[in-house]
């Protein structure tokens, strides 16, 4: 396929794939919870146009009430995980309403007792943090669950990263106006056709292009 | 070779003729380094901690007393500004290293130097900016429970961290827990450290397979936590303070250490290394 044909599918896909990408994200905080047993687990984004982090997927209690909820993104254990890069692991958190696990209490009345946070990184770049809360007391922490946690992270990254590439392009396409839309449109439908249907839109959709390069 | 030396001053880093007395070596050290020897009987006393991270909360019962605590602030053209300190710890973790490090060497002196508020967008450079003011104040040990991976921090952080390691301050640095290209525990002028898990805080090896070069206690650890409260924590940030606050012991013992026999000691002190020499 052309390049610039490319370019258009490429951006009439991330149109259609923020709700599979968010499905992605909350299937990742879901099978976190499974695996630690854990009351609740959750991926804050790093939103770099209002330096906060943002809760973009809940799975257990408070998933009702935390999405979209923002914190100042170099506070709290959170805060201090996305800026260190560190993994942390703390357990049982002697009952106090400044400990950091506040930023969560405050929001859902739900105090936890412990939590595992960890960094979601993408190449050089921080994008966000994985929380995982309240697993299990009677349990002992092990390095090789740090190495699982770590590896859970590295899975949660990639959703995150696609999310947050897809609105990038979406506000691309939404900047640039009707006319890019229009080409996004006509490359998602050209996409869902098969057969002769398929042949013959991308004939129609090459001859066009050699059009425009003649003319430009 | 027959043609004589040329006559002209010798650079300043060689060892002119007649001038190898000026090298003494104050320490004394014996035919083989135990612990006894390395830091028996001491508390850190006279030894000056710095805890670069997100600050202290200096009436947690764990943490007792410290020196002095600064916050550094970035403005927005990136200026780094170091000022007094009144918000405490913003995180928790800052406390948790100060309280480990009290648990070790209890009469080592603490300071706190806060890099986290700045937002996320200036942490990397109230990190660096934090980092080069502490080397600039002359302590003795910096724990540094932080890293970056943005790359273009690096080249500058090399320069800091040698810079460090030549005027006798020693950087602790945590490793990653997950294998990621970050700075500064990379660097061969800084001592890193990563977790095991047994449960004595004074058991730490030696890594014959750098980068990291030192594990220590970093699994179920007690620690001070914000607000008076304890918790148990996992993870190289809470192993590196242990490695911080035995320096603080061996520099209590022997202040004339540099950064390279302080590195030494700890080798020959492992518990992987001194019970295969006994």
């Amino acid at each position: 396929m052309p390049e610039e044909s490319l370019k258009a599918a490429v951006a009439a896909g991330v149109l259609a794939s923020e709700q599979a990408n968010r499905d992605l994200l909350q299937a990742t905080c879901e099978v976190a919870r499974a695996i630690f047993s854990a009351r609740a687990a959750s991926v804050f984004l790093y939103d770099e146009r209002t330096d906060e982090l943002v809760f973009e997927a809940v799975a257990g209690e408070g998933s009702e009430t935390l999405l979209g909820q923002r914190i100042p993104s170099s506070t709290g254990i959170a805060g201090w995980v996305l800026v260190t890069r560190q993994s942390i692991v703390l357990e049982d958190v002697s009952a106090d309403p400044r400990w950091g696990g506040a930023e969560i209490a405050a929001k859902t009345g739900y105090v936890p007792r412990g939590l595992m946070a960890v960094p979601l990184l993408h190449e050089e770049e921080p994008v966000g943090v994985l929380n995982v809360l309240d697993r299990p007391q009677e349990a002992r922490f092990s390095l090789e669950e740090m190495e699982l946690l770590g590896l859970f992270a590295n899975q949660a990254a990639i959703a995150l990263d696609l999310l947050r590439k897809g609105r990038r392009a979406k506000a691309v396409l939404d900047d640039a106006g009707a006319d890019v839309g229009v080409v996004a449109r006509i490359a998602s439908s050209l996409d869902a056709l098969e057969g002769p249907q398929r042949k013959a839109g991308l004939q129609l959709l090459g001859a066009l292009e050699e059009l425009f390069v003649q003319k430009r | 070779m027959s043609d004589p030396a040329p006559e002209r001053p010798l650079p300043a880093w060689s060892l002119p003729a007649g001038t190898v007395e000026s090298l003494g070596l104050p320490t004394d050290w014996p035919g083989r380094v135990t612990r006894e020897w390395a830091w028996g009987d001491s508390t850190g006393k006279g030894v000056r901690v710095c805890i670069l991270d997100s600050g202290i909360d200096a009436d947690h019962p764990m943490v007792g007393e410290i020196e002095g605590a600064v916050a550094v602030e970035v403005g927005e053209g990136e200026e780094v500004r170091v000022v007094e300190d009144s918000e405490g710890d913003l995180a928790g973790h800052g406390t948790a290293c100060a309280g480990i490090v009290r648990s070790i060497a209890p009469d080592c002196s603490i300071f706190s130097v806060r890099v986290l508020g700045a937002g996320f967008t200036g942490s990397g450079t109230a990190l660096l900016g934090g980092l080069r003011w502490a080397v600039e104040q002359g302590f003795d040990v910096i724990n540094m429970s932080l890293s970056t991976t943005k790359s273009r921090f690096a080249g500058v952080l090399h320069e800091v961290a040698d810079a460090a390691y030549f005027r006798r301050t020693v950087l602790v640095a945590s490793a990653h827990n997950m294998p990621v290209e970050s700075y500064p525990w990379r660097f061969s002028s800084v001592i890193s450290v990563g977790s095991h898990e047994d449960p004595d805080p004074l058991t730490y090896y030696y890594n014959p397979n750098p980068p990291v070069e030192f594990f220590a206690r970093g699994v179920d650890v007690e620690v001070a936590w914000l607000g008076g409260a304890r918790a148990r924590s996992t993870g190289n940030s809470f192993a590196t303070p242990h490695i911080s606050a035995i320096c603080a012991l061996v520099l209590g013992k022997h202040p004339e250490l540099t950064p390279f026999q302080l590195k030494s000691t700890l080798y020959l002190t492992a518990s992987n290394v001194e019970e295969e020499v006994a």
